[in-house]
């Protein structure tokens, strides 16, 4: 569906062009650097052009644009193009103008792989690792042997795992990384909360093992508390979480989480996203702002933001930041604060307070006063959110647990598994 | 040079007789040359300064054919490396848009090796350059045969992948036998990428794929063993099932749909994809069977390529409509709404992709999503694309129990800086205003709230947004008129002009300096807009039949100077109809210019059921995203019959709205809709010269029926045609219809229109039904009356003088 594949750089010049089907002419590329590198009003990521569809994602300095003639699969477009920007990262650490230029021989290489006739093949970074090499140090007779393994696997239903994979120490490490969204209005109100949670795995386990992984999910322990105390009283436990929604890697098996909420599958060798998850319900927040601005007259706002840490005084938070935005016509800038370091960034139009370790429980405070400047044009400040930046280690915010991971394989060795959690602010936006 | 040792002087020479000395200037130092004095010294090369910046400056200019003779030799070099290297050369001159077709033949000479690597830069060449040599492709047909049958079956899988890419007839001939092999082939791999090759075949020649019976092994890898091969089976099928003429290749049957659900769950994101939009063809049998596949596809929503998930979306939203049990579907509604709700998470153009995709599905099911508002709201970094989906969404999930919220929230938007957006959320209230009645007190509060900011845009867009309010709730709020017309000064906008004028006139009696009002915006009058011209002339009359003691002398100027000094022919044709009316019945004037206006409704679903089912069946899709349907924006797909008349009724109204959004280049869709146009003509009335009333020359003066002539040509704001209607909704039945088809008419003629809203009840209410009737009301209409029109331009353009005009005119009536 995909009728051809760019790369532009910033300037609008043409670092990579590959055509999947003959309904287009590379000259198509300037069509699109015209109305749309060039047009600084662009209002949307798709753009149709008589019967031609650009859809385009921006990654670093770097336009990803394809484009079609067909009422193509929009999600799919552009769910490609971040694949496309993935592989790139995972290949060359960091796709940019540079990457791209350096290496456009094996990004046609890769684009060859990744699609055929416009429709998308194998994009497992992993797998293409196996059969399109950065340098081609492999002997040939190497390629030859291993090709029709290869091939199996990168067709297979375990196209993410090599079957020959050894290990002399089995270890499995887990990671619960979980991104706060917070909106709070002004009155103080929460009127959005929620956590969008990853589980990070990186598996080092030999052969195809099989994991089983439990986390406290309300819907998965309640079932079971039925089934153990038939008849008795069904009481809510208060260390559950329950999850709105959630997405799985695709080695996870999806037919049985959707029976029987049992998250099984056979890993992929290294670091991989296992699920991601949503919750919105009883939701801690590690951290309380209350922020009290004045407007005093048209010459001067008063701050006073305090902040307090929600969670155990035994935990810390690191790199917490606020940014508190200012008018743009900010003149002078004095504040104080009991805790970090706080100044003006004029560029920002915020003072960005950093406090690089805050223990849990503590409260600290900021005040400042802003002078501005007289304006010809009375135009009201739309008074930006604050919006804040923090990681607190050994806490989830939704209260999820990971209560087991169970490795089954065939020579039953024993395996070492660890858990990690962390807390990091996503979009913890405070109105004031 | 050689120097004194005593006193360091130059050393001069001098001949002494027979031999030659050195001395010195100074002192009597000499030096008597006996042998010979040799010195040599190296002299360094002065720098040059490079003024063209050094040898990095040379490495992306324009060379002649320098270069392409140096790439020649190096791709017949005796050394491998030198090789390979001239090739990654060439293609990256290729990648830059030179011509290096002029080196195929040494090119594709170093197809032959046993290097991947340089094998698939030759290949990449092949298929660029192999339309421009199609003599010269023959020389690699040999490799490629060669090649499909390598013990690798990657490179088994290359050489037929790239055969089929070649799109030279000669290669054809020899690509049906390696491709049928290779269908066949024991590795998966090979199977999975021989099957795309049959639809590449398919594009070139159908006829040859037919008779070679690939079809037929297609069908068959719908049940090969491998979950891959399976989806590119489908895929291939799927495509050429879509341009095929008899549309027998791929039809989905119980067989072929038990196959591809057992694949789907082992398959890759994008296989899974492929097969959910094959399933979605499918027709279930009963609801059992519905529910059932139903049940086999849910597990999808929890995939975390969101693509996969709205896929999912579409095969459950379509199977729906033949579920019976309503508990079956409340379930699926409620398994569908949080994955739709994570789709918010993603990156911000599959979010867009999504909003899209969730308005739709709003309309279609509106109790999804219910108490999901919330996640609705804009973040203050959303870009803006993605802003303005989540306000149409959180308009549409509105209702009393979350009213108050959303307002809260909108108010919060009304006051960022992006103007558009900050406009949108305005008109946002007015929407909730106009949809809930309990909420419309709340919403003009916090409308009024917004009009004391000050800030102009603000201001200007709430005072737009009051008079709907005004429309829908006649009487219930002119306590806040005094509020409005204190910012009388700060407004520019024609828009908000024309919306506080007509508050004035509508409210005459109850503004007790109307007049004044009036008055002040008079004296502008000439340099106004013409969409403010026309609303004071409505708003004047009306004050005068108000009040008419204090304002004769007002509406005696305002109609003189509109029929005399101003060249727009609608000021004027309307100045004119005014002037008749008041002159001949001023009661019938009154019950015109006063009448009831028809209420306004917010049109909830801006989709007729007819499109939405049809757009439902491309969730995900373009068409999804556009709302419109494929043929609308396909090209080189005639419209047929059907098309057109749904896409010219149907969303002619979106059309602007859709157009400016999304930027599909206006020419294009101004051309389809003329297209349209005609077509529906043609339609209606054969091949009679109707279009003539499309492009008459817009006539000056006149009785009823010259006006209506000239409408539909010139129909060129949103309140001309309500206006109009204001004072032909008691005239006699049939002119009064066909006021309606013409502003049906206009409805459909003018995709460019602005937003037509609810300032024009005639357009907004007119639909597809209707329109064909009333088109056929202004063909009967227009039949006898065209003698009589050519007549009437004959005199008018005897008649220079607009009164002289006025005069002749009486006899017509």
């Amino acid at each position: 569906m995909i009728s051809a594949l760019f790369i532009y750089n910033q300037k609008g010049e043409v670092l990579i062009s590959r055509l999947y089907r003959q309904d287009l002419k590379r000259s198509i590329a300037d069509v699109f650097r015209i109305q749309v590198i060039s047009n600084t009003d662009v209002r949307s990521p798709i753009i149709t052009l008589g019967s031609t569809s650009f859809f385009h994602v921006r990654h670093e300095n770097l336009y990803i644009v394809a484009i079609t003639k067909w009422n193509a699969n929009a999600a799919l477009v552009f769910e490609f193009c971040y694949r496309v920007i993935n592989i790139g990262r995972s290949y060359f650490g960091k796709l940019d103008e540079d990457a791209v230029k350096a290496n456009f021989v094996l990004i046609y290489e890769l684009l060859d792989e990744v699609l055929d006739f416009g429709y998308p093949q194998n994009s497992e970074a992993d797998t293409l690792k196996m059969y399109i090499t950065t340098e081609s140090v492999k002997s040939e007779r190497a390629i030859m042997e291993e090709s029709s393994k290869i091939t199996i696997q990168a067709t297979g239903a375990t196209s993410w795992r090599r079957s020959d994979v050894r290990y002399r120490k089995n270890e499995a490490f887990v990671d619960v990384v979980e991104s706060v969204n917070l909106l709070l209005s002004t009155q103080g109100n929460v009127l959005r909360a929620d956590v969008a949670g990853q589980i990070l795995m990186r598996a080092y386990l030999s052969g195809t093992p099989e994991c089983k992984f439990g986390l406290n999910d309300r819907l998965l322990l309640e079932k079971d508390a039925v089934n153990r105390s038939t008849g008795g009283t069904q009481k809510r436990s208060p260390n559950t979480v329950e999850i709105d929604d959630c997405q799985f890697h695709q080695c996870v098996k999806l037919g049985k989480f959707d029976s029987d909420r049992t998250i099984s599958f056979i890993p992929p060798d290294g670091e991989f996203e296992l699920m991601r998850y949503r919750t919105s319900d009883n939701i801690n927040l590690p951290f309380k702002v209350h922020p009290v601005v004045n407007e005093i007259g048209k010459s001067k706002i008063e701050y006073k933001i305090i902040v307090k840490a929600n969670f155990s005084s035994k935990l810390y938070a690191n790199n917490v930041v606020l940014s508190i935005p200012t008018p743009l016509n900010a003149a002078g800038v004095t504040c104080m604060v009991s805790a970090g370091k706080a100044k003006y960034v004029p560029a920002e139009n915020a003072m960005v307070w950093k406090i690089s370790r805050f223990q849990g429980q503590s409260e600290f405070m900021l005040t400042g006063e802003v002078t501005l400047t007289a304006m010809t044009h009375k135009k009201a400040w739309s008074r930006p959110p604050i919006s804040m930046d923090f990681q607190v280690l050994m806490f989830t915010s939704s209260g999820l647990l990971v209560r087991f991971l169970k490795v089954f394989e065939k020579s039953n060795y024993k395996s070492v598994k660890w858990v990690r959690y962390m807390t990091k602010a996503g979009n913890y936006q405070i109105r004031f | 040079m050689y120097f004194c040792p005593t006193c360091s002087n130059l050393l001069l020479v001098q001949t002494d007789g027979a031999q030659q000395q050195f001395y010195c200037q100074t002192c009597p130092y000499i030096y008597p040359v006996i042998k010979t004095i040799v010195q040599r010294k190296t002299l360094d090369r002065k720098q040059v300064d490079d003024v063209l910046g050094g040898d990095e400056a040379w490495a992306n200019v324009d060379q002649t054919e320098g270069e392409n003779a140096e790439l020649l030799t190096d791709l017949n070099s005796e050394y491998r490396d030198r090789r390979k290297d001239a090739v990654k050369r060439v293609i990256a001159n290729m990648t830059v848009g030179k011509d290096v077709s002029s080196l195929f033949p040494h090119v594709v000479k170093n197809m032959q090796t046993e290097d991947l690597e340089m094998k698939k830069l030759v290949y990449l060449y092949l298929m660029n350059y192999a339309k421009s040599n199609p003599d010269l492709v023959i020389l690699a047909v040999n490799t490629f045969v060669k090649d499909t049958d390598h013990v690798n079956p990657l490179i088994r899988a290359l050489a037929i992948r790239t055969m089929g890419c070649i799109r030279v007839d000669k290669i054809l001939d020899h690509l049906c036998e390696p491709l049928r092999k290779c269908l066949q082939d024991d590795n998966p791999y090979v199977r999975k990428t021989a099957a795309i090759c049959v639809a590449k075949l398919w594009d070139l020649d159908q006829e040859r794929a037919i008779e070679n019976g690939f079809i037929k092994e297609l069908q068959d890898l719908v049940s090969d063993s491998n979950p891959m091969v399976v989806a590119n089976a489908v895929t291939a099928l799927a495509e050429m099932q879509e341009s095929s003429s008899t549309k027998d290749i791929f039809v989905v049957n119980v067989a072929f749909m038990n196959k591809m659900l057992a694949a789907l769950n082992e398959c890759t994101e994008w296989g899974q994809i492929a097969i959910l939009t094959s399933l979605a063809d499918y027709k279930p049998l009963d609801s059992k069977e519905a529910e059932n596949i139903c049940e086999r596809v849910v597990p999808r929503l929890q995939h975390a390529n969101g693509s996969v998930v709205l896929s999912a979306v579409r095969v459950i939203m379509i199977y729906m409509r033949h579920i019976k049990s309503e508990e079956f579907i409340k379930l699926l509604i409620k398994k569908m709404s949080p994955p739709l709700v994570t789709l918010l998470a993603s990156a911000p153009e599959v979010q867009y992709v999504s909003l899209r995709n969730i308005n739709l599905i709003l309309q279609k099911r509106p109790d999804i999503l219910q108490n999901d508002v919330r996640v609705f709201f804009c973040k203050y970094n959303d870009p803006p694309y993605v802003k303005r989906e989540k306000l149409e969404i959180m308009i549409k999930l509105c209702n009393e129990r979350n009213i108050e919220q959303i307002l809260s929230e909108l108010k919060e938007y009304a006051s960022e800086v992006d103007v558009d957006f900050v406009r949108k959320a305005v008109r946002a209230i007015g929407r909730c205003a106009i949809m809930i009645d309990e909420a419309s007190e709340r919403c003009v509060n916090v409308l009024l709230d917004l009009i004391n900011t000050k800030v102009n845009y603000v201001v200007q867009e709430a005072i737009i947004v009051i008079k709907d309010i005004f429309r829908k709730y006649p009487k219930r709020y002119e306590g806040i008129i005094e509020i409005l017309c204190q910012n009388l000064d700060s407004l520019d906008e024609p828009e908000a002009k024309g919306s506080l004028i007509w508050i004035v006139g509508e409210y005459a009696e109850q503004i007790n300096n109307a007049e004044e009002l009036i008055e002040g915006f008079l004296e502008t009058f000439l340099e106004e807009n013409p969409q403010v011209q026309l609303q004071l002339l409505t708003a004047t009359v009306k004050l005068f039949l108000k009040k008419p003691s204090q304002t004769q002398e007002l509406v005696h100027r305002v109609l003189q100077s509109a029929t005399t000094e101003i060249d727009n022919a609608d000021t004027r044709d309307r100045a004119y109809v005014y002037w008749r009316l008041l002159s001949t019945d001023p009661r019938a004037a009154k019950a015109v210019v006063l009448s009831e206006k028809p209420p306004i409704a917010v049109e909830m679903s801006s989709i007729s059921p007819g499109l939405l089912d049809e757009l439902i069946n491309n969730i995900s899709t373009l068409a999804s995203v556009y709302h419109k349907p494929p043929t609308a924006f396909m090209g080189n797909k005639a419209f047929s019959a059907d098309a057109v008349k749904k896409a010219a009724a149907e969303d002619a109204r979106d059309e602007e709205q859709i157009m400016g959004d999304d930027m599909i280049s206006p020419t294009a869709a101004v051309g389809a809709a003329k297209n349209a146009m005609a077509d529906l003509l043609d339609l209606d009335f054969g091949n009679e010269s109707t279009t003539t009333n499309v492009s008459s020359p817009p006539v000056s003066l006149g009785n009823n029926s010259s006006v209506m002539q000239t409408q539909p040509a010139q129909a060129s704001g949103p309140n001309y045609s309500a206006d109009l209607f204001d004072f032909s909704s008691d005239m006699s039945g049939s002119s009064g219809g066909a006021f309606g088809g013409m502003g049906g008419m206009g409805g459909v003629m003018q995709p460019q229109q602005q937003s037509t809203n609810m300032s024009s009840p005639p357009v907004s209410t007119s639909n597809a039904s209707n329109s064909g009737g009333l088109f056929g009301d202004l063909g009967s209409f227009s039949q006898p009356m065209q003698p009589q029109q050519q007549q009437q331009q004959q005199q008018q353009q005897q008649q220079q003088k607009p009164s002289g005009a006025m005069n002749d005119l009486l006899y017509l009536f």
